[in-house]
């Protein structure tokens, strides 16, 4: 059953959070799955989406060990909730609130629900509702989620005493962020982060710094390590100051190189002199978004030769980026392919530092060495200048030169400018605040020396304690807010209509992947051709790769399809009918049966049929059917000789290689053949392939097909049923 | 500023540091740093600071505006705009969340102080 928004919506003035802080992953040593240990791993869920390929390995679905992210934020919330539960049943267990562009800049909490760009306007109703929706998914999967969003721009202090309020689980909160990159008065910016951070302390939320930025922003992001290490420092031991344990401070640290560089030679000895210094503080590790293209594959490789240096140094919050996130504002799928990518190769890796460790010799840790000398004389010259106002000044950050080297390049704040100077004040004397985390100086001792440890005293308590106190605003916009988006989407909530679906509901974007033997222009030109025949609107080129400059071209191109499917309309493939196993064994035992069997064509695959036939797989041999295997590449008229000589009731044909329909072609002369030699009516003929559709293989003259995913309790099930239909016919 | 990189010159006081000392003096130089800035938090303050003060004391983003701009307006935000709404309340012996309504509708500012 889908989640009801509505249901959501409803009541959420007196909604409370249920818990606070931030929640890891409980390590389970030696977590014994299926036919595995596992040495990193952590407690399983109660409700999961496998990998793919587990229903080889009895469907388990080991949870790695570091709690896994995954940032969601379409712009409208609703839809990310959505998205959220999909999320977490695919192993993430920390959702990211991208905020909506412009928020930094915006004086005070934003109320309501309007629409984003980008992200999403982080309000106290939406993060309520998503808060709310997320108690209820975590209690389905049974484990619990961590929320998380932004304490950052110039209502920095409103957010996190917001947050604190409402439960929220981590945050990204780092001063140096607001300067750098939203060009937020310097001043202002980190006045304000004592404020913020006290309250993070108070909420136990686990804090995440910015430094990953300079990563993302430098024109060479290899050569910020030096300065990335010091601004990792700024932020951590700043906070660590104002009360935060360390053990809530986490590093967002990204390998700062990609390929074609050879990054992990770069990469790894920048992760290992990381963690050296910066001993007790939190790995978050972000995974390499300066680089990504459009290829959704190169990104996802990146990502994780990413995961291998956090396996091979540590990690404890590993963040995932959506492979798209070089084309678009992240789709569902595509959340759910990070967070597949993270379970999948944090699980291939599990135990790796149990068979490899880092060499001590060699240029490992020389070159890790270097880094930190590099950025200890990158503090030193901030010193010398004066300090961190005076580094800012004077260009120090985001520069592309390797520390010492200088480029000129670096980002420039004057500490008199940017949005919110001269708003810093001194307090006075008599400066009093009767409140519960509250940085600096306050003269409470005035009122009462009593209530010094306690100000908060003195009002009755505030919010952190009397939650009824806060104040409420459900909407402020009568045109902008959820109640307008989800009003003519209604069929599609309840879900008796259907539309293509990639970011928001009934958006109805479809993704096409073409090929065409040309050039890239053409290509393109050709594609857009391709997607007015198909009736798609506002069609976009998202992604072009040369496969060769004359020879071919691969495209991805989005459109919208705005079509309704009526659900009750649509003809549902019916479901497989399986009878018991005691009723298949008793019509066995009561009328043996013998059946012939072998892969026909020049083909050598053999897995599939022997998983439909052994008896330790499953198979059919269980029920008590003797089964003749012919082996590989069987012309198809020894299967039939074969038949006849064994007097068998059946015929299973495996029809793997499917080029240019040869599976078809062969399904076709087996009935044929069968025919000529007069056995046709008398005997069973069943066809069976990874590629093989049953309906189409009853039309080329088999009694049924069966695909991908067939157990030997479908095969027999059907010839006991299709043996007593022809008992009742002859 | 464009430089070269003069690594190799400037490691010299730092060549024979061991990686302990290196990384003693990497959080030292970090604390020096970062402590001016501490302190600037001590002893300052800020409209958001004091918008977070009031929305703890029960007042709504759109009531805590009203309040710090009006104390703004009047240079009394140095007291703390919870203290402005607390001095109110104590002195016409009238509930918290009042007082500072009656800031918010720029009523009452005299008494505050």
């Amino acid at each position: 059953m889908r989640l009801n928004i509505e249901k959501i919506l409803e009541n959420l003035e007196n909604y409370r959070p249920r818990r606070r802080g931030w929640t890891w992953r409980k390590h389970v040593p030696d977590l014994k799955m299926g036919a595995f240990t596992y040495r990193e791993a952590s407690e399983p869920l109660k409700e999961s989406v496998p990998l793919i390929t587990a229903h080889h390995f009895d469907n388990i679905d080991p949870q790695p060990l570091p709690v896994i992210t995954t940032e969601i934020a379409s712009g409208r919330f609703e839809d990310d909730i959505r998205r959220m539960r999909m999320a977490a049943h695919h192993g993430a267990d920390h959702i990211m609130v991208i905020r909506t562009a412009g928020q930094s800049h915006f004086d005070g909490l934003i109320e309501g629900t309007p629409q984003g760009v980008g992200g999403v306007p982080i309000t106290r109703k939406q993060v309520r509702a998503q808060r709310k929706a997320l108690d209820f998914i975590e209690d389905e999967v049974g484990r619990p989620i961590n929320y998380h969003s932004y304490v950052s721009g110039v209502a920095g202090p409103d957010i996190a005493v917001m947050f604190a309020e409402e439960g929220v689980n981590g945050v990204h909160q780092d001063p140096q962020y607001n300067v750098i990159y939203r060009n937020i008065n310097m001043v202002r910016s980190f006045v304000d982060a004592c404020e913020s951070k006290k309250l993070i302390q108070w909420a136990g939320q686990a804090q995440i710094d910015g430094a990953h930025n300079a990563n993302a922003t430098a024109r060479d992001a290899w050569k910020v390590m030096p300065e990335l290490m010091v601004q990792h420092a700024i932020n951590a031991l700043f906070s660590h100051k104002v009360g935060i344990p360390k053990e809530n401070i986490c590093l967002s640290t990204v390998p700062p190189s990609s390929t074609p560089a050879p990054s992990i030679f770069m990469d790894l000895p920048y992760a290992v002199a990381l963690r050296q210094l910066f001993k007790g503080y939190r790995m978050r590790a972000q995974m390499h978004t300066k680089y990504i293209e459009s290829s959704t594959r190169e990104a996802t490789v990146t990502h994780v030769l990413n995961m291998l240096v956090s396996k091979l140094t540590s990690v404890d919050i590993q963040s995932t980026i959506t492979p798209d996130e070089g084309r678009n504002v992240p789709w569902h799928m595509y959340n759910i392919e990070a967070c597949d990518t993270a379970k999948q190769a944090l699980l291939a890796m599990d135990g790796l530092q149990e068979l490899v460790e880092l060499k001590k010799d060699g240029p490992l840790l020389k070159m890790a060495r270097e880094l930190q000398e590099r950025a200890v004389l990158f503090l030193e010259e901030m010193v010398e200048l004066g300090g961190y106002f005076s580094a800012v000044e004077a260009g120090f950050f985001v520069d592309s030169g390797s520390y010492p080297e200088r480029n000129g390049d670096g980002i420039f704040r004057e500490i008199d400018g940017g949005i919110g100077a001269g708003t810093v004040i001194p307090r006075e004397k008599d400066y009093f605040a009767p409140v519960t985390a509250h940085y600096g100086y306050n003269n409470v001792a005035q009122y009462d020396p009593g209530a010094v440890d306690n100000p908060s005293s003195l009002i009755g308590g505030c919010t952190l304690e009397n939650p009824e106190k806060i104040i409420y605003i459900d909407e402020l916009d009568d045109t902008d807010n959820v109640y307008e988006r989800m009003k003519d989407l209604g069929d599609y909530h309840a879900g008796t209509k259907l539309r293509p679906e990639m970011e928001w509901m009934a958006d109805g974007t479809v993704l096409i992947n073409m090929c065409f033997p040309t050039d890239v222009r053409r290509a393109e030109a050709a594609a857009l051709e391709c997607a007015k025949a198909m009736n798609l609107s506002e069609a976009a080129i998202i992604s072009r790769e040369i496969l060769h400059n004359a020879e071919g071209t691969r495209i991805e191109l989005k459109g919208k399809l705005n079509i309704d499917i009526d659900t009750a309309s649509l003809v549902l493939a019916p479901e497989p009918d399986i009878l018991s196993d005691d009723e298949i064994r008793a019509d066995i035992e009561a009328n043996p049966m013998t059946i012939v069997c072998g892969t026909v064509g020049e083909d050598e695959h053999s897995v599939g049929l022997r998983e439909i036939i052994d008896i330790k797989h499953g198979g059919i041999e269980k029920y008590g059917i003797k089964v003749h295997y012919l082996g590989t590449s069987v012309p198809v008229e020894k299967l039939l000789g074969a038949a006849v000589e064994l007097n068998a009731q059946a015929v299973l044909a495996s029809v793997i290689i499917s080029h240019d329909d040869i599976h078809y072609k062969n399904i076709a002369s087996i009935d044929r053949l069968a025919r000529e030699m007069g056995i046709r009516e008398n005997i069973i003929f069943v066809a069976g392939g990874t590629q093989v559709a049953s309906e189409t293989a009853v039309t080329h003259g088999a009694d049924a097909g069966f695909g991908r995913g067939t157990k030997g309790a479908h095969v027999a099930t059907f010839l006991v049923k299709r043996r007593r239909e022809m008992s009742t016919t002859s | 500023m464009k430089r070269n990189d003069d690594f190799e010159l400037r490691r010299a006081h730092l060549k024979d540091l061991t990686d302990e000392q290196l990384q003693e003096r990497f959080w030292q130089l970090t604390g020096q740093v970062v402590d001016p800035l501490l302190k600037l938090g001590y002893e300052n303050t800020t409209p958001a600071i004091e918008r977070s003060v009031l929305l703890r004391m029960g007042f709504s983003s759109l009531e805590v505006k009203e309040i710090v701009e009006g104390a703004l307006k009047r240079g009394l935000l140095g007291h703390g705009a919870g203290n402005l709404v607390y001095k109110l309340s104590k002195k016409k012996n009238i509930p918290i969340r009042e007082a500072g309504l009656l800031l918010a509708e720029g009523k009452d500012w005299e008494a505050a102080v």
